[in-house]
Formats: structure tokens, C-alpha cells, sequence
């Protein structure tokens, strides 16, 4: 039988990932439970998700008894146990095959038997996230996109040993939220990162070889493409100390590449040049705006 | 700025039906000539010489360290296989190249309102060296089952904001054509990224059959 699912819980929900999935559900008008192990970053994250719905019914989105629904359904906790009543449990913490193993491991000791666990990973084997619980057939893969609360697509991907109830309920969760799952295989970064960290790899490839400026790459991949964003100017967005650290996730597991560090990137990052946040990644900013592009 | 084309067969740039090419002008006032197939002659009194590029790169037409050759550059208006032309020119410049040969370029696909960027001599210039990979990949990925051709393309439109996905642009492109410009850029790179995939193999050979 389908399980129902009625209380859904986040962990990490103090991260920006986690709050936006938080956001997802409690629209959806599920009870959301949101845990993470900092206070701190809890509230902060809640005044975050108020911000956006207050805008929300700014706008017109929403209405502002709805947004009062929607904050009234969203609790916070920094205890584990607050996740005990959920019937799926997602977790969006620290992209790290031993501490997502781990959380599995204390969630079979905290959730029902028949909780579904979830995991946000974009680029970790479910299986092997999976492994971390004593049922592993109750881990499903479920891939939100940056930032949750807006972008639809979810990357849905079984792992060896998931049953098809639990792959069936979670996804018929996702569209009970509004959100647009698409069904892929438990393979390195899925769908969206395996096509897009080599990629960005390319680009970042052809500046050292001197192929073209950045400001000419990415000008011909959105006028040639119809791309919103040059590869250059969105590794610059995510940050390129980012894009190492998927480089680094993907190319000992793929051993291609494409998904190698390219060593501008590597020195780049030494330099501090990180792009947007730093003030010069591929392009100099100052403030919010872009020169160079 | 007065250009004239030189042509001998059709080109992938401009058809006779494009504006571009209906307000060219005789060839003898013309201050940039344009190449398209037929076989260039160096003119060093042109503010631009213009070659009209496929797969292959300029230097195979012109020797950069001749300095008749000075205000010789490369060009290709970037379509995907079948598609219409888009409205980039990618400009290439062997390290010869003159500064003024590129500006005069620039100035004049731009007062015909296209977008241009310069790259240097490579085979695939900008955009092909970055997308064959990628579409390669998504074309083995389809192979090994890791999603539908539907979901991988809904993926990229709905997760990255592309106007269309990797496989329905290849497809749309035509398989035969990816296969030739793989082949190109695999001959060129010697990298297996660029190899032409299983299923625009197969379909460069359906059609020779």
C-alpha cells in the first residue's frame, strides 16, 4: 500500500537548500518539521522563508492568510527526535557520503518503520547514502534544484535496493507539491551536474588555451545557444572554490576528464579569484553588477 | 563599409535570400571581400579578406606568417546542422591578424545587426569545441539508460533554463551532421569527449547506405 504521507521533515533546514525545501513542502500545505543542529542558522533561515512569502503576497502570489497557513505549518527543532512523527524525512545537509550515512543511521532510530527517507545529494550515490540505514529500501534519491522554492525540476532516482512503493509515494509527493520530477538513474551527479560540471570544465578549458576571452565564450553560448547565462559567468555565480569541490566529487568516481580540476580553475582559487562572492571570478564586479562581460 | 562576395557553391552562412548577401556590392569597389567555397586570393589593399569557415580551421587556407595575409580572418555564422543560421558570427583570427582586419569585421556584421565574437584558429572555434562533448555525453547517457530522451531534455530546460534540450537539438540538427563535426573535432582533439556517439554513427551511415 501507498504510504500516505502527511508530516514531512527537513534536515539542514537552516541551509539555503534545506530552507527552500521546507518552503516546498509547507506550500503544499504538509506539516513541516525543520531541523537542523543550529539554532542560529534555523532562525535565520525562517526569517529568510518569511521574507520571501511576505514578497510573495506582495506581488499577488499569495494571500497573506494563506502565508499566515503556510508559517503556522513550519516548526523548528534542533533535536532529532523533533523528526520522530514524519512520515519523509529529506535530508539536505553537507554534501559528504559519511555524515548523510550517518544521519540515515540516526533516522531509523528516531523515524517509523515506515518513514521514506529522502536524500537531496547531487552528486553522491543513493545506494551508497542509502547503506548508512538498516532499511535501505525506504531511501530514495529526490535532487531539488537551487533555489527549491522556485525551480520545479526534481531529479528522482532509485537506488539498488528502493522498493517501488516507496520510489512511487515520494514521487507522487513531489507532484502533489507542484514539482516537475524527472526519473533518473543512481549515477554520478544524475542528469543536470553530469552534463553541467564537464561543461563548465569546457569553458573554462578554452580561456587557457586561449581559444577566445570569457566575455567572448559565454557571449556566444547565450547568442548561439539561447542560454540565459554564459558557462563562465554562472561558475563565477556558484563559485569556483564550488566548482573544484564537484570536480573533486565527480572525477574519482568517473575517472573522465572533463570532470578533472582544469589547473586556470585550481589557480584561480589560490588567488582568491571566486567569483561573484569574492568580487573577480572569470569577471570583476563590484557590488551587484558585472563589468568585463 | 562595401563588401563583395566571392562565391563558388552555397554557403552556410548567408543563402541568396539573405539580406546580408542581397546588399553586397560589386566586387571591384568593395573594401572586404567575402569567401564562400571559392578559393581565396590574397589582396592586401582590403581592409578584410573573409573566409567562410565549415569544421575546418583558417589555417588551412592561409599560411598566418605570410604578411599578405595580414587582414585574412576566418568566419562562420554558428547554425546547428539543419537549423536556420542564428544570428552569431564567430570570427576567427590567426596570430597574424591584424587589429584593424578584426575591427573592420566587426563593424560590419554588426551594422547588419549580428552578434560577433573572436576566437583564434581552432577547429570548432567556440561553440562546437564546448557543446560536441556535452552532446556526446547526453547521447551515451540516453545509450546507458540513465534517463528517458524526455526527461533529459525537460532536465536541462526546466534545471539550467536552455530554450531546448541536448538530445532534441541534436536530433533536430540531424545525427548525420553531429557526426560529421564530431568527426571533425575527434580528428582534430584526438580526445575521446569528441568521438562521434553510437547513434549519430549509425545514422551517418544509414544515410550513405
Amino acid at each position: 500500500m501507498t504510504k500516505i504521507i502527511k508530516t514531512v521533515g527537513v534536515c539542514g533546514a537552516g541551509g539555503t537548500m534545506g530552507a527552500g525545501i521546507a518552503l516546498v513542502a509547507a506550500r503544499a500545505g504538509f506539516a513541516t518539521v525543520c531541523f537542523d543542529r543550529s539554532g542560529d542558522t534555523l532562525e535565520k533561515a525562517a526569517k529568510q522563508s518569511i521574507g520571501f512569502l511576505d514578497k510573495s503576497v506582495e506581488r499577488g502570489k499569495l494571500d497573506a492568510t494563506k502565508r499566515d497557513g503556510i508559517v503556522a505549518s513550519m516548526v523548528r527543532t534542533t533535536k532529532l527526535e523533533g523528526l520522530a512523527d514524519c512520515d519523509l524525512v529529506i535530508e539536505a545537509v553537507f554534501e559528504d557520503l559519511s555524515i548523510k550515512r550517518e544521519l540515515l543511521g540516526q533516522l531509523d532510530a528516531v523515524c517509523a518503520e515506515d518513514a521514506i527517507f529522502a536524500s537531496n545529494t547531487s552528486t553522491l550515490s543513493i545506494t551508497e547514502i542509502a547503506s548508512g540505514s538498516k532499511r535501505p529500501e525506504r531511501v530514495v534519491g529526490m535532487h531539488f534544484c537551487l533555489p527549491a522554492q522556485l525551480m520545479k525540476l526534481i531529479e528522482m532516482s532509485p537506488g539498488i535496493l528502493t522498493s517501488e512503493e516507496v520510489f512511487g509515494a515520494a514521487w507522487q509527493w513531489t507532484e502533489t507539491c507542484g514539482q516537475t520530477p524527472v526519473k533518473t538513474q543512481d549515477k554520478p551527479g544524475f542528469i543536470l551536474n553530469a552534463l553541467l560540471v564537464p561543461f563548465n570544465n569546457d569553458a573554462i578549458r578554452a580561456v587557457e588555451a586561449g581559444v577566445a576571452e570569457p566575455a567572448d565564450i559565454d557571449r556566444a553560448i547565450k547568442v548561439g545557444l539561447g542560454y540565459k547565462m554564459g558557462p563562465l559567468e554562472l561558475i563565477d555565480l556558484i563559485g569556483l572554490d564550488t566548482q573544484v569541490r564537484l570536480c573533486e566529487a565527480f572525477y574519482p568516481i568517473t575517472l573522465d576528464p572533463r570532470a578533472a580540476t582544469p589547473p586556470l580553475l585550481r589557480r584561480m582559487v589560490a588567488a582568491g579569484l571566486l567569483g561573484r562572492k569574492s568580487g573577480r571570478g572569470f569577471f570583476a564586479y563590484e557590488g551587484n553588477t558585472m563589468f568585463g562581460a | 563599409m562595401r563588401y563583395a562576395f566571392i562565391k563558388a557553391g552555397p554557403s552556410r552562412s548567408f543563402s541568396d535570400d539573405d539580406a546580408f548577401f542581397r546588399n553586397r556590392s560589386d566586387p571591384a569597389g568593395a573594401e572586404i571581400d567575402i569567401y564562400t567555397g571559392a578559393r581565396f586570393k590574397a589582396d592586401p589593399t582590403k581592409a578584410a579578406i573573409l573566409i567562410e569557415l565549415q569544421d575546418e580551421c583558417l589555417g588551412e587556407h592561409v599560411d598566418d606568417q605570410a604578411p599578405q595575409n595580414a587582414n585574412v580572418l576566418g568566419f562562420a555564422r554558428y547554425r546547428n546542422g539543419r537549423d536556420e543560421p542564428s544570428n552569431l558570427v564567430e570570427i576567427v583570427r590567426h596570430s597574424g591578424t591584424k587589429i584593424a582586419a578584426v575591427q573592420a569585421v566587426r563593424e560590419l556584421f554588426s551594422a547588419a545587426g549580428l552578434e560577433v565574437v573572436v576566437c583564434s584558429d581552432h577547429v570548432g572555434r567556440i561553440i562546437n569545441r564546448l557543446v560536441i562533448p556535452k552532446y556526446n555525453a547526453a547521447l551515451r547517457f540516453l545509450d546507458e539508460g540513465l534517463a528517458s530522451q524526455a526527461d533529459m531534455d525537460l532536465t536541462c530546460k526546466l534545471g539550467l533554463g536552455y530554450p531546448d534540450g541536448p538530445i532534441e537539438r541534436v536530433v533536430r540538427g540531424g545525427l548525420a551532421n553531429h557526426y560529421s563535426t564530431s568527426k571533425a573535432l575527434f580528428e582534430a582533439f584526438g580526445l575521446p569527449s569528441f568521438a562521434p556517439p553510437r547513434r549519430a554513427t549509425a545514422a551517418f551511415r544509414r544515410d550513405e547506405m
